[in-house]
């Protein structure tokens, strides 16, 4: 037999009651007449509605859309109109209002299913997964993980991981899908085996679950697969967080940092790869869940298979709920789960349980008391960490420390604050720590930028100082040969009006210029397409390791989309709009001149005026070279101008 | 009913801090019982006097600091420390020297640190060191097995008080050992000292009981106890020879009761398992290093005394591995 178990490290037991809601089978709930479907039920950027008020839309029909992995399809839960799309108050553990799509059902519960894969085993990889992800299938045992984002994983995979735990007390949803639908299951390990190329499957079910041990061995045996292993493990709790079943059934530690797939291994729950095997067998997209509804205020504590977007209350009542007795409702179990106020929030794809207990059956916390420094917390902890230490030190705000101790690898299962006699809260004090750490990474991250920015800046500029008083010289010297030179010639010479010879450069220019912008345009058009390409290489590679940047390296892509739509439609304008005409500039420029040398100007004035002229110009070059590359070319020879004409005005002086 | 609105975890285990504080104090239970057979009811009215003046000491303090005085008194702390102090003093030790103890055990090693949790050292141990240092004659008046019993509740009280009724006391068998005069009289017993085995048995007794429970892990108390005996093994008193040398340490004195009470004191040790292994380790080693080469009798407090002194740079350098991370330190 392979079934050699691991021990959990740490680890607590506390009461299952499982018993109260698997007396009876799966229920239905009815459709609702108004669902709300938040647009964010998954991990990741939330998805973007894809129909519009008034809307009719079907059973299974798309309602939201997403162009990357990292984020999940979501669909209509059943027939009717759409009635709103705004952001309703959402079923999460933060609290926030979420973009909802507000279905009003016509009770008709129309289908439009995807066409089914039936011969799926024959299927590739790249369709399975393509099917997974426009179903929305996403982790349903509670973190709500797209499922194609973690099954496209590029690693080597040999083992599939079932998860069937369950661990925490009271939530039996996943134990009576295998009561009762085991068959489904079993089908479900074949096709992610087929999809992974998986060898194996290891089958985790707690022990205190015998009707599903019972009806998934059953079905193991009229299917007659032998890669797939059911094995029975004890009850303690989290023994169904990943890397803690990993661990049980393997003896493995998934590195940190890291992922189960370096260990060859991908873990997923019974629900999300039900809910993906019928996305590829049957063509039903993730519309509905089952979800567990126990506690002592529950007259009838049951499972029901509820359509994502059906408001709590409904399920409440359907199970008899007594409010007055009601001390609070749980999303979740006891361990993990976030207690809600409202009612009216709906049932998402992660809801998988509502615990409505009593005062007695889960009194309020007692007011915390010393810490003893028992260790009962250290000795509970899965991950092996330190609470004790990380509450004192989370207490004092030592971040480096509490880094140094790992808190990040903290799962925030609960265990640590379960056991502590001094009834301290602290996997709150880690959250807290958590986010402030996160937020103080996020200060010091921008701030590194910023940084960086300006010495790269300030490394420019001063290499382009350098640059500059090199050429200066060259100019200056050259300038003076010039001027001994001319002044011998022009001396007795009419002076050239000024105007005619600006007029004449600037056309000049202007003609040499516009070709010069034809071909600037067509340069910058493909630049813009060098950098969309750049861009949307690194907005593929965020998609699949770093989806917080994937927001703003699409708003990247999409500018810059734009900028080269923009730049192919007009490509003279681009360069010219914000410039002004250089010809009526240099007019304007020069009458100035001319009516200032209208009253003859002694030459030391004239040398100040004109170095100060050279210094607005010079300064407006360099900043041209920052801002304005397309036109530093026009700066620089004005610069140039005047600086030969500086040159020629302190020579004459000098004479 | 408003629904309350509070973060996970909602369900709690079934121990509190009042539990745990309880259930060491039961676990004393056999151990003192086994000292009033041995030592006759002079045990009692220290314990008596030592909790009394503990509580009231602990009340106080909590007044002035301005702290919610019965919510920190049903945690059950100061009567812990107060029994483990009484059961640590020689059962007929004038009342003052009880009650300076149980003074300076609240006021000084815990209240003054910060009260409970915040205390670097054990305060019925730092208590003990400072009344054997300052009081070393009064501290070594242990009665002689066996030879008080008779002595009714009542006699003792008033030799506790008055110091009118006198106690026969006698030098421990430590004592004796170390001076040599092992032959006089009923001095060893079958295991350790005579009488003392079986003071030592019950407090075996009780901190198996709690170790069942699991107030504390095995880590400390079995490796303090490991080292001791490979100590004794090591460098045996010549007139015992090895064997005989490892019960008698085992046995002997407060070895038992520092094991299961005294260096499983959570707040003042080690927290990390390896910590708590090496803690335990070096005590063991230094009480009998004490109790061999050194000047005291007997050793625990001392030892102990060190060690809580060393703890948080012990649980520095042995943080347990992270679950997925390689080294023991990231
Ligand atoms: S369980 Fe509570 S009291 Fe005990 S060490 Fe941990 S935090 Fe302190
Ligand atoms: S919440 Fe974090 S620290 Fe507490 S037991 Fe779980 S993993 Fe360990």
């Amino acid at each position: 037999m392979s079934d050699i178990i691991f021990k959990l490290t740490g680890g607590v037991h506390p009461p299952q009651n499982k018993h109260q809601s698997t007396q009876r089978p799966i229920a239905a709930a009815g459709i609702p007449n108004t669902l709300v479907i938040p647009m964010s039920q998954h991990l990741g950027p939330p998805s973007k509605p894809i129909v519009a008020v008034g809307d009719r839309v079907l059973k299974g029909q798309c309602i939201g859309a997403t162009d990357t992995l990292k984020s999940a399809f979501v669909h209509a839960s059943t027939s009717g109109t759409v009635v709103a799309i705004e952001e309703r108050p959402h079923n999460h553990a933060s609290g926030l209002p979420a973009l909802s799509v507000v279905i009003e059902s016509d009770g008709r519960d129309e289908w439009q299913l995807m066409p089914a894969i039936k011969d799926w085993h024959l299927a590739d990889r790249d369709t399975l997964l393509q099917r997974i992800h426009e179903a929305g299938v996403i982790g349903m045992g509670g973190a709500g993980f797209p499922a194609a984002s973690k099954l496209s994983t590029d690693k080597n995979i040999h083992t599939l991981v079932m998860n069937g735990a369950e661990c925490e007390p009271y939530i039996t949803a996943d134990q009576m899908l295998m009561t009762e639908r085991a068959e489904e299951i079993i089908l479900s390990c074949e096709l992610l085996m087929h999809l992974l190329g998986a060898e194996k499957t290891l089958f985790g079910i707690e022990d205190n679950k015998p009707e599903a041990i019972a009806a998934v061995n059953a079905a193991l045996i009229e299917r007659g697969n032998d890669n797939i292993k059911v094995i029975v493990v004890p009850t303690v709790y989290p023994s169904g967080g990943s890397k803690q079943l990993i661990q049980i059934l393997t003896g493995k530690e998934v590195p940190s940092p890291g992922h189960s797939s370096d260990l060859g291994i991908i873990m997923q729950n019974v629900a999300t790869a039900v809910a993906a095997y019928r996305a590829i067998a049957l063509g039903e997209a993730s519309i509905s869940r089952i979800t567990t509804l126990s506690g002592d205020a529950i007259g009838e504590p049951q499972n029901i298979e509820v359509l994502i977007g059906t408001p709590l209350s409904q399920l409440l009542e359907q199970c008899q709920w007594q409010p007055a007795r009601a001390d609070r409702i749980v999303i979740g179990g006891p361990m993990m789960g976030y207690t809600i106020t409202d009612t009216s929030l709906p049932v998402i794809k992660t809801t998988n349980c509502l615990l409505v207990p009593t005062r007695e059956e889960l009194p309020p916390p007692p007011p915390a008391q010393a810490c003893i420094r028992c260790g009962l917390c250290a000795e509970a902890c899965p991950v092996s960490l330190l609470p004790q230490q990380l509450y004192w030190f989370s207490r004092a705000g030592e971040h480096d420390k509490l880094q140094d101790h790992n808190l990040f690898d903290c799962i925030e299962c609960g265990a640590c604050s379960y056991s502590c006699p001094s009834n301290i809260p602290l996997v709150q004090y880690y959250r807290a720590s958590k986010a402030e750490i996160r937020q103080a990474q996020a200060d010091t991250e921008k701030a590194e930028h910023a940084k960086q920015r300006f010495e790269a800046r300030q490394a420019r500029l001063q290499r382009l100082e350098e640059e500059k008083v090199a050429q200066r010289a060259a100019r200056a010297a050259a300038a003076k040969k010039r001027a001994e030179e001319a002044a011998t010639a022009s001396a007795k010479k009419d002076e050239v009006d000024p105007i005619q010879a600006a007029i004449e450069r600037a056309k000049s220019k202007r003609a040499g210029g516009n070709t010069a912008a034809t071909n600037e345009s067509v340069n910058q058009v493909t630049k813009l397409e060098k950098r969309l390409t750049a861009a949307k290489i690194k907005l593929a590679s965020a998609e699949t390791v770093d989806s917080d940047k994937v927001p703003v390296l699409q708003e990247a892509v999409d500018k810059l989309t734009q900028q080269l739509a923009e730049a192919k439609a007009n490509p003279v304008t681009t360069s010219h709009d914000a410039a002004v005409d250089p010809v009526q500039a240099a007019i304007e420029r020069a009458k100035a001149k001319r009516a200032g040398n209208a009253a003859p100007a002694s030459p030391a004035d004239e040398i100040a005026k004109l170095e100060k002229r050279l210094a607005s110009a010079i300064q407006k070059r360099d900043m041209a070279r920052d801002s304005m590359p397309d036109k530093l070319e026009a700066f620089e020879s004005a610069v140039a101008t005047l600086e030969e004409k500086l040159a020629a005005a302190k020579a004459k002086a000098g004479e | 009913m408003a629904l309350l609105n509070v973060t996970s975890p909602h369900a709690h285990g079934p121990l509190s801090t009042a539990t745990v504080m309880q259930l060491v104090l039961l676990a004393t239970v056999p151990g003192i019982a086994a000292l009033v057979w041995i030592f006759g009811a002079g045990v009692l009215v220290n314990l008596a006097i030592s909790a009394a003046v503990s509580l009231a000491c602990e009340a106080a303090i909590l007044k002035v600091r301005g702290r919610p005085v019965g919510f920190y008194l049903k945690d059950y702390s100061a009567l812990v420390t107060a029994i483990l102090l009484g059961i640590a003093l020689p059962p007929y030790a004038p009342w003052w020297v009880v009650a300076i103890g149980a003074c300076f055990a609240i006021g000084v090693a815990k209240q003054l640190y910060g009260g409970l949790g915040y205390n670097p050292f054990n305060p019925a141990m730092a208590a003990y060191v400072v009344l054997l240092i300052s009081l070393p004659v009064q501290m070594t008046q242990w009665g002689a097995p066996f030879s008080n019993p008779a002595m009714g509740l009542g006699d003792a009280l008033a030799s506790n008080l008055f110091g009118s009724v006198d106690a026969v006391t006698s030098a421990t068998p430590l004592d004796a050992l170390k001076q040599g005069i092992g032959e006089a009289g009923q001095t060893f017993g079958s295991l350790g000292g005579f009488g003392w085995e079986w003071i030592n048995l019950a407090f075996l007794a009780g901190g198996l009981y709690l170790l069942w429970r699991g107030i504390f892990t095995w880590h400390a108390p079995i490796s303090m106890l490991i080292a001791l005996a490979v100590m004794a093994f090591l460098f045996p008193n010549e007139a015992q020879g090895r064997i005989h040398s490892v019960l008698f340490h085992l046995f002997s004195g407060a070895t038992m009761f520092g094991a299961f009470f005294i260096i499983t004191d959570p707040v003042s040790s080690a927290t990390t398992p390896r910590g708590k292994i090496v803690f335990g380790a070096l005590i063991g080693v230094l009480i009998y290093a004490i109790r061999h080469w050194g000047n005291y009798p007997d050793a625990v407090a001392f030892a102990v005394m060190l060690l809580n002194l060393a703890a948080p740079f012990i649980d520095q350098y042995t943080q347990p591995r992270t679950f997925g991370h390689r080294g023991a330190r990231s």
